[in-house]
């Protein structure tokens, strides 16, 4: 069953240098209880699309067109006491920063109050302090009677991690966005913060999107990943498959940057230079100045996302083979590439 | 660590002093009539210029009414219209500039523009034209003088809004499906309220000032009635008989530093981070 559908979502900033596209036609499906990782590096598109599915981004420069289908209602359409009705009760986010994203003026029992208080009309101050306690006994904080009473800087970032995410699951949320939300955590306080939201995927039967650049927690968490660059799709697919089988070479790119304890390396594989700069982007493929395999056509035409017949879509001309078999560059450049990166 | 700690305590003990003052003043404000010991407005022109005594404890002025009695009944003026006026400057700031600071863009231009407009104008001018134009009356003078010194909260709050509405608890807020309303005055509005206290209590003694300035004028209270700003003016006349302005002079001193001291304390007190120290 889907839950979120997102489609042809552009979203452009018009800044005094000219027009940004920081999303550009981003399709995606959601199914119920399922998480989906987006990847990609800074600037690819991650967060901005994030908070224009929670539509947070009012400002008037930003322009948002597209679809997004939330339980079959638009997103993008509602109007602002609509969508309130939705933010923190059906749809919630939890961020990267638990240190800067709570108040520090209010006792975290406070803040845990208030979204039950917003939405649940009717309820009184006494039950929503019984469900917050419960909130936190559920994120595993100790002696939560007493920590309902504490600030935030009485705590420490795994532990004000856990409040966001009682926060977050406050009232009945089927989708939870996750933007980097174990980036500024030490690893084992990592480990245990996505255990956590594991184990409550599946008590509630949730979505979640998380949004990172580490694919470690994407193979540990989510069933689908779809890979960003410069706002679009470069590939998307299951997550076992990315790992096994990387169509993209910037997902190659990216696999190939993560230090492995097998094999001994001097220097770890970086993808060379950076992304490039939102108002100057390359003609053609936006990923051709960084890629080995680039081609003239490359710098040319803008590449589509195929769709393969297993069900992975790639945005990279060397997919291209399968249609257009009789020509000889791009299938020698495929066999290549097939080669360099599956060596036999 | 040891400074940190005598910091702390002596924070302590500022508080504690200022809060003593202006209860004190609190008290004298109220039991003005027990208190003080002559008539304010008796004349006996046989002991003008009289210096401190017994009898009249801070001297008497050029008319012969003993200071000490005016200056105990002047708190009532100048105290009330001092406090009146800053609280009213301190909602009027608040609200304008949290609005304008918070919807940003051409609100934001057009709302800080009007502002400027005010504070382009000398303050005792405007404030002359405003209560001139109202009448003469104590209220009058403090509705003028509120409107004058709005616009410096509301450029404080605003600067305040538009660092704190990008913070992250703030969009969290959001995120939890708070409304514009909740977000400005229950996020925003308690964690920029330090500075604005501090500002708040250090113009309290600029206010009792700037009233004595318009009473000077004939716009707020009139001659007989006893205020302090009015006698500090009429006591530097003659300097040599420093008593008739030091008194009032030290009174408006008194309470303005006190005030400050309570808000710089009570601006730690807000601050959770700081309570339990």
């Amino acid at each position: 069953m889907t839950l979120l559908k997102v489609e042809d979502l552009t979203i452009q900033f018009k800044s005094r240098q000219g027009v940004v596209k920081a999303v550009d036609n981003l399709s995606f499906e959601l199914a119920k209880g399922i998480s989906l990782g987006i990847v990609g590096e800074s600037g690819s598109g991650k967060s901005v699309t994030s908070l224009a599915i929670m539509r947070l981004l009012q400002n008037a420069n930003t322009e948002i067109t597209g679809k997004i289908d939330f339980e079959g209602v638009d997103l993008l359409k509602l109007s602002p006491d609509e969508m309130r009705k939705i933010r923190g009760n059906s749809v919630s986010m939890i961020f990267q920063e638990p240190m800067t994203s709570l108040n520090p003026l209010h006792t975290c029992g406070k803040q845990i109050m208030e979204p039950i208080l917003i939405h649940q009309k009717g309820i009184s101050k006494q039950e929503a302090k019984k469900r917050a306690i419960e909130l936190l006994r559920l994120v595993g904080i100790p002696s939560p009677e007493q920590r309902f009473h504490e600030y935030p800087h009485q705590m420490s970032g795994g532990m004000r991690q856990r409040i966001m995410i009682a926060i977050a699951l406050a009232c009945d949320t089927k989708l939870l966005i996750a933007d980097e939300p174990t980036t500024a955590l030490d690893v084992t306080i990592q480990a245990q913060i996505l255990d956590l939201m594991s184990k409550l995927k599946k008590q509630r039967d949730m979505s979640i999107i998380m949004i990172t650049h580490d694919l470690g927690v994407v193979k540990e968490m989510c069933e689908n990943v779809v890979v960003m660059y410069t706002g679009q799709i470069v590939e998307k697919s299951p997550t076992d498959l990315v790992f096994k089988d990387p169509l993209h070479p910037y997902t190659k790119g990216l696999l190939n940057a993560i230090p492995k304890i097998s094999s001994k390396v001097e220097r770890l594989e970086a993808i060379p230079g950076t992304v490039p700069d939102a108002l100057r982007m390359p003609t053609g493929c936006s990923f051709h100045p960084r890629c080995k395999y680039a081609t003239e056509r490359c710098k040319a035409e803008k590449p589509p996302l195929y769709k393969r017949e297993d069900g992975r879509e790639v945005r990279c001309f060397i997919y291209d083979a399968g249609e257009k078999g009789d020509d000889g560059n791009v299938t020698n450049e495929y066999k290549e590439y097939s080669n360099s990166i599956n060596p036999k | 660590m040891r400074t940190f700690k005598s910091f702390i305590t002596q924070k302590g003990f500022l508080f504690k002093l200022g809060l003593i003052i202006c209860a004190l003043w609190f008290i004298v404000v109220i039991f003005a009539p027990l208190i003080a010991t002559h008539s304010t407005t008796a004349q006996d022109l046989s002991i003008r210029y009289e210096p401190p005594s017994l009898s009249h404890l801070f001297g008497t002025d050029e008319l012969g009414r003993d200071v000490f009695s005016r200056v105990m009944y002047g708190s009532r003026i100048s105290l009330t219209a001092g406090i009146i006026t800053v609280i009213c400057a301190l909602s009027i700031g608040i609200l304008f500039g949290g609005i304008a600071g918070y919807k940003g863009g051409k609100v934001d231009e057009i709302m800080m523009r009007f502002s400027e407009l005010i504070m382009a104008f000398p303050p005792l001018i405007l404030a002359m034209v405003i209560a001139a134009a109202l009448g003469p009356s104590i209220l009058n003078s403090v509705i003028a003088m509120a409107i004058i010194w709005w616009p410096n909260y509301a450029r404080l709050m605003r600067s305040m809004v538009i660092s704190l509405k990008e913070s992250e608890y703030v969009t969290a807020s959001r995120v939890m499906g708070a409304s514009h309303i909740r977000v400005l005055f229950l996020e925003i509005l308690p964690n920029s309220f330090g500075p604005l206290l501090v500002m708040a209590t250090l113009d309290l003694g600029n206010a009792i000032l700037m009233f004595s300035g318009l009473s000077f004028l004939g716009l707020g209270t009139q001659p007989p009635t006893p205020e302090w700003g009015s006698m500090v003016s009429d006591g530097a006349k003659v300097i040599q008989n420093w008593w008739v302005s030091t008194f009032p002079g030290l009174a408006i001193f008194s309470i303005s530093i006190a005030a400050n001291f309570v808000g710089d304390g009570l601006r730690d007190f807000l601050d959770p981070k700081l309570q339990k120290e």
